[in-house]
Parts: C-alpha cells; structure tokens; sequence
C-alpha cells in the first residue's frame, strides 16, 4: 500500500511540473531547459527554512514560491531578447549554474551531501508524516493549481499566450505586450515548480543537488512534450506514463544496475520516438517545434 | 502637409548601404484611401514597418493624431488605433477563426492576469461582448460558415480576408494593408475591394500596398508611385495611371 502511495505522492510531484512547464513550453512557445533549478530552488529554500529558521510550514512554501518567482523573474528579463533555440541554451546555461551553486556553497547548502533531516510539515494541527497524510498534501497542491492553470489557459490571457507561441510579430502587431506575457509566465512556471519542490522536500526529507540536474529538466520537458504540449491533460498522462514505466520495469526481476539503464535508454528512446511519430504527444494539439505548418 | 491626421515628413531608411526609402513625406486625412504602388524593393513595406514600429527609422517623423509615433514600440502603436497586415500571411494558423478575430479586440479584461481571478465576471461579460461582435463581423465578411474552423485550414483567399476581419475588430482607425488581393481568385478580390471600399464612411484610413493596379486604382482616392525608396510621383489615380514613368515601370 505504502509503495502505491510513493509512486501516487511522485506522480503529484511530477504533474505540478508539468502543469508549470506546459505553462512555458506548450502554450507560450519558450523551450525551458531548467525547470529542475526552480523545482530545486524551492527544495532547497523549504530544507533551509524548516531547520534553520524553524518557520511553519505553510509560511516556507509561500517564501519558496515567492523566492523562486522572484529567480525567475531575475533570469527571465535578460531571456527576453533571445528567441527559440537560443532561449533553450539560455535556460540549460542556468540550470547548470544553479546546480554549481547547490553543489559547491558547502556552508549553505551542505554541497554534495545535501540536506538531511527535513522535519515533518504540520499544517495548524495536522501533522504530515504518513504516506497517505503526503498523498493527500500533493492533491491539495495540485487541484488548485490544475484549476489555476484551466483559467489561465482558457482566457484571453491564454490565448494571448498561443498567439506568442504561434507568432510573436503577430501578437506584437495585434498591440499585445509580448514581453509582460512572457515574463509572467516565466515566473508563474519558476513559482509552480517550486511548490514541487516543497512537497519532495517534505516528504523525502533529505534532498543533494542530484534530484535537481538538467537529467531532471529534461525528464519534466518529457512529460510534458510526451503528455502533449500545449494541452491541459497532456502533462498528467505524460507524468502518469513517465513515472509507472519505469517501476514496471522493477518487476521484471532484472537487477537494479540493469534496470536503472534500461530506464535511461526508455526515457531518450521514447523522446525520440514521440518527436518523430507524434509530435504532438499523447494529447496534444501542437506539434512540437514544428514550423513547417506556417506559409 | 496640411493634414494633421497622419503625418510622415522626411522618413529615411538604410539597411546596411542600401537606400530603403529616402526623404520620403506624406500625410493621410480622415476617410482616406491612399494606395502605394511600385516595384518590388521600392520601399513600400519598409514605409509600413517604419509606420508601426517594427524597425526604426534613421530620419524622420510620424505623427498619428499629434502622437510622435517614432520609437513607440509594435503593441504601443497598435493600440493608438494602427493596424496592419502582412504581405507574409499571418495568422494564428492552429486557433480558430474566432480565437484568431477575437484576440484583436482592444478592450480585454481577461488579459491581465489579475482580472482573470479577481475580476472574472467582469472578464468573462466583456469576453461575451466581444465575442458577439466578432461572431457579426465574421458574418458580415462572409466567413459565417468557418467560425470553428482552425485558421490554417482556410484558403489562401479566405486567410486573407480573415486579416481583414482581424484589422476591423481592433476597431484601429488606420488600417495598413499589405498587398490584400494579390494572389487570389477574383470573386474573392472583389469580396475584399468592396469591404476595403466601405472603411472610409466609418471614418477609418486606408494604406494600401498591391501590385495589382486595376486594383489599388479602383478604390483609391491617392496613389503614390515609388521606386527604389524614392517618392516618383502622386496624385489621383488618373494622373497616376497616365504618368509616364509609371507606365515605363509596369509596362517594361
């Protein structure tokens, strides 16, 4: 029971950040490479707070999302004059710097060892420890979100955001502020992540800079784009898919060393066969990266 | 240079050492349809680009109701009440024809992120506004059978008049038009003219690009002739249709 409720609480994790990336790379169009900093921003700034400031908990995931969104502001204005590819490098460049940084400031964030010894979240009375309280603690993270991003994407906001993805000198044209659009969006995404964050934080209770590489990022842009970029659905069934296949793969009985390659060859052989056969994902509307369709 | 509607005086362009457009000076009044014409690379689109703020002109003004529009960047002009199309069509190609007409609108509520959680009834009525208004101007273009349909699907004839249904919801007093009916059959071409023709008696300009001159001479009240970014000649489309440079450049 305990282990359906771990991949339950994992695949909570990775559906707020999909919902928060598709925000980014399926309705605005920015190939984001570092969703796993802020994922891991707000880990981190959470572990911090919890045991040296000792602060609820409810006040450090606020403080997380907010510190993210405001890192996320920092890296997105200079992102705004680059486009496209570049904007993918823009964004690998800062999840490597964030990594070097949560590996090597020994003093703040224990380097390489990381940080142990997260306390157990109480929200007023309840105390979170069971598997079952965190199941219930990532849904009652996520149903709000989800509901969030539904009126984000169906607005006229939204559609703003689709006209960027399809055609900035449009949108421009059509007298839209491209820039505010897109910088809003980098920080609900940088804050959506970190609310991630918290909860692995949390529940994990001991988080090193390994969870938050750019094989992290580019695990949750394969939700996403494997999900369907640019649906609202796409990156719960591509959480769904990404986080069970692998745990099927444990109960061939094939050794662990085998069976964690075998997940990396799964993860790039997917990518590449979704990219070629179905760009537009399990339930996507928008073909990945695919101009072709444009007079 | 009496008009003070739309004024552009002396507008210079270089692109690397080519002369874009060289001292180049009109002005438009209320209700009227200028038309420019010229061969490729005179400058014509370059003049609409200087226009909305997509590129930066190296000399010169634009002023549009006594606003200095040089240096405004593309959203801003755009809604001080300029619109444009494309010569390259653009249009949101996977949104709907609806979605496509209805991000145009100028009064959106429910585009500032805030309003669509604070403010969302209020959002959600002025989107059923617009969404009316939208729905009657697509009618009224004759394109009342695609409303659902993706933008992409459409035929070329159809795309272009929906960028015409696009430049009408934005409710934009001046309208540039790039090239509008080249390229289509001449059912559609007509459709289109007479749209075009009926602008000024809601008070809205026209600047209008088209190589075809039957065309741009059928609904003009001005032509201006260009070639290699310099002003040739102006004047009504008689005198413009009889100037012999003109004929020397269309006819060669």
């Amino acid at each position: 029971m305990e282990y359906f409720l771990h991949i339950l609480i994992m695949i909570s994790i990775y559906v707020i950040l999909g919902l928060s990336l598709n925000l980014i790379v399926g309705y605005t169009g920015l190939i984001s490479l570092n969703h796993a900093a802020f994922y891991g921003i707000g880990a981190y700034v959470i572990a911090l707070m919890a045991l040296n400031l000792h602060t609820p908990f409810l006040v450090n995931v606020i403080c997380a999302v907010f510190i993210s969104g405001f890192i996320g502001a920092i890296i997105g204005f200079p992102a705004l004059r680059i486009r496209e590819d570049y904007f993918a490098v823009y964004t690998f460049a800062f999840q490597i710097i964030i990594f070097s940084v949560l590996n090597n400031w020994v003093s703040l964030t224990g380097g390489p060892i990381g940080l142990s010894g997260i306390p157990q979240p109480s929200i007023f009375t309840w105390r979170i420890s069971s598997h079952l309280g965190f199941a219930f603690l990532s849904f009652l993270f996520l149903a709000p979100l989800l509901w969030i991003i539904y009126r984000i994407v169906n607005s006229p906001f939204g559609r703003v955001l689709k006209t960027i993805r399809e055609d900035e000198v449009l949108a421009e044209a059509s007298g839209k502020k491209v820039n505010s659009y897109k910088i809003l969006v980098l920080i609900i995404g940088a804050g959506t992540a970190a609310l991630a964050g918290t909860i692995y934080a949390y529940y994990i209770s001991f988080i090193d800079p390994t969870s938050f590489t750019i094989t992290e990022s580019i695990f949750i842009i394969s939700i996403v784009i494997i999900g369907g970029a640019g649906s609202l659905w796409g990156p719960i069934i591509g959480a769904v898919a990404l986080v069970v296949l692998p745990e099927l793969i444990r109960f061939t009985g094939l050794p662990s060393s085998v069976s964690s390659n075998i997940r990396q060859i799964l993860f790039g052989g997917l990518l590449v066969v979704f990219i070629m056969r179905r760009p537009q994902g399990l339930l996507g509307e928008y073909f990945f990266h695919d101009n072709s369709l444009q007079k | 240079m009496i008009y003070s509607w739309l004024n552009i005086v002396g507008l210079e362009k270089n692109f690397g050492g080519v002369k874009a457009l060289t001292n180049f000076s009109c002005s438009l009044r209320e209700g009227e349809i200028l038309g420019l014409i010229g061969p490729n690379g005179a400058g014509k689109t370059t003049i609409f680009n200087l226009i909305t703020g997509f590129i930066y002109p190296d000399e010169g003004k634009v002023t549009f109701r006594g606003i200095n529009l040089v240096g405004l960047p593309p959203h801003a002009i755009a809604t001080v009440g300029i619109a444009r199309t494309f010569q390259k069509l653009r249009l949101i190609q996977r949104l709907s024809v609806l979605e496509n007409v209805l991000l145009f609108f100028k009064n959106q509520p429910g585009q500032q992120l805030p309003n669509i959680f604070f403010r969302w009834k209020e959002s959600a009525r002025q989107e059923a506004i617009n969404r009316d208004t939208a729905l009657s101007l697509i009618e009224s273009v004759g394109l009342g059978d695609k409303i659902k349909e993706l933008s992409q699907n459409l035929s070329y004839g159809q795309q272009k008049l929906l960028n015409l249904a696009c430049c009408l919801a934005s409710d934009s007093d001046l309208l540039l038009l790039d090239e509008p009916v080249s390229g289509i059959a001449p059912l559609m071409s007509e459709k289109i003219l007479s749209i075009i023709q009926k602008l000024p008696m809601q008070n809205k300009s026209v600047i209008l690009i088209e190589h075809n001159l039957d065309a741009v001479m059928q609904i003009s009240d001005r032509v201006i002739f260009l070639d290699a970014g310099v002003k040739v000649s102006e004047g009504t489309p008689e005198t413009i249709r009889n100037d012999p440079k003109v004929i020397e450049a269309y006819l060669d």
